[in-house]
């Protein structure tokens, strides 16, 4: 008989359970959403009466027993992709995503580049036909060079 | 040597032309994805104490959904608007609604008390409805047809042409 008034408090308490989102799981989605009166703020950091309202309204939709997926679908429904903070990973937004990477690789390969070249030069400069020098003329050279040091 | 420094210069530009552009766009301007849509439903009390207005009721007329606050400037400036373009238009089976959000119901009134208009005006005390029609400033104007689709969506202060506009494309319309 117990397990059957254990079975009931579970079946009664289960989805009272789940119809009682914590702060925790309200922020999580609030801190996805643009507060709409602010700029650049989140719906979870903003002080605003409309945040707060906004708030509110994931913490209904979320004890109505919605996931915060679709949660975020109401308000994108409203409000457009603008209402999330982070750009959605498809379409024409995956740009905010992988220019700053593409543009990242570009610029390491163009300095890999420049650097070769660079230290190449700097070889070629250093080159031993260049330490190649007739000993005679050296000579002559260092012969002038003293003549002309001043005493 | 030159050809490398305009070179240099042309890929600079690139970032700030693109910042530029960016930090000249109104952050405030964003489309709605409502326009054209079945406009959301809503149940609010009335200002008055005369029960509510629905939505639903409204079916079959062009409906012009005004949302305003007390503290707003622009709210009052357009008042005047409103009311003219109400009048002028409510024999034509157009119907007006302000609805109150954001706001203390004492400065509310006190608006109201104010401006006087004739046609009814709600509050949205919970918010539920300014979000549901996507709203993140006041005021804003939504014309919706004899359908209840969303047909024209105006954010910041209306003027009375622009409204009249509107209205008369779509009581014209007929549909």
């Amino acid at each position: 008989m117990s397990w059957l008034v254990a079975v009931l408090v579970l079946l009664i308490a289960g989805p009272a359970v789940a119809a009682a989102p914590t702060d925790r799981e309200v922020d999580q989605v609030a801190s996805q959403l643009r507060c709409v009166v602010c700029q650049n703020l989140s719906v979870a950091d903003s002080p605003s009466e409309m945040a707060r309202q906004m708030r509110n309204l994931v913490r209904e939709r979320l004890a109505a027993g919605e996931s915060p997926e679709q949660v975020k679908a109401y308000f994108v429904e409203r409000y457009g992709e603008w209402v999330l903070l982070s750009p959605p990973t498809r379409g024409f937004a995956l740009i905010a995503w992988g220019l700053p990477l593409g543009v990242l690789g570009g610029g390491m390969i163009v300095a890999l580049l420049v650097l070769r070249r660079w230290t190449a030069r700097g070889a070629a400069a250093r080159g031993p036909e260049n330490d190649d020098v007739d000993p005679a003329a050296l000579a002559a050279v260092r012969a002038e060079l003293a003549k002309r040091r001043p005493q | 040597m030159w050809r490398r420094i305009v070179i240099a210069c042309v890929l600079a530009l690139v970032p700030v032309v693109i910042l530029a552009y960016g930090l000249r766009a109104n952050p405030r301007a964003i489309p709605s994805p409502l326009v054209g849509r079945v406009a959301p439903e809503f149940a609010l009390p009335r200002f008055d104490g005369a029960g509510e207005v629905r939505l639903a009721d409204l079916r079959g007329r062009v409906v012009v959904v005004n949302f305003w606050a007390s503290w707003c400037i622009p709210c009052r400036e357009e008042a005047a608007a409103l009311e003219a373009v109400w009048r002028r238009h409510q024999d034509d089976g157009v119907v007006m609604v302000g609805v109150n959000i954001q706001d203390r119901r004492a400065a509310a009134g006190q608006f109201l008390m104010e401006t006087r208009p004739t046609y009814p005006n709600v509050v949205d005390a919970t918010g539920a409805t300014s979000i549901a029609y996507g709203i993140y400033g006041v005021p804003e104007t939504f014309v919706l047809d004899r359908e209840g689709r969303i047909r024209a969506r105006h954010v910041g202060a209306i003027s009375a042409e622009t409204l009249a506009g509107h209205v008369g494309r779509l009581v014209g319309g007929g549909t």
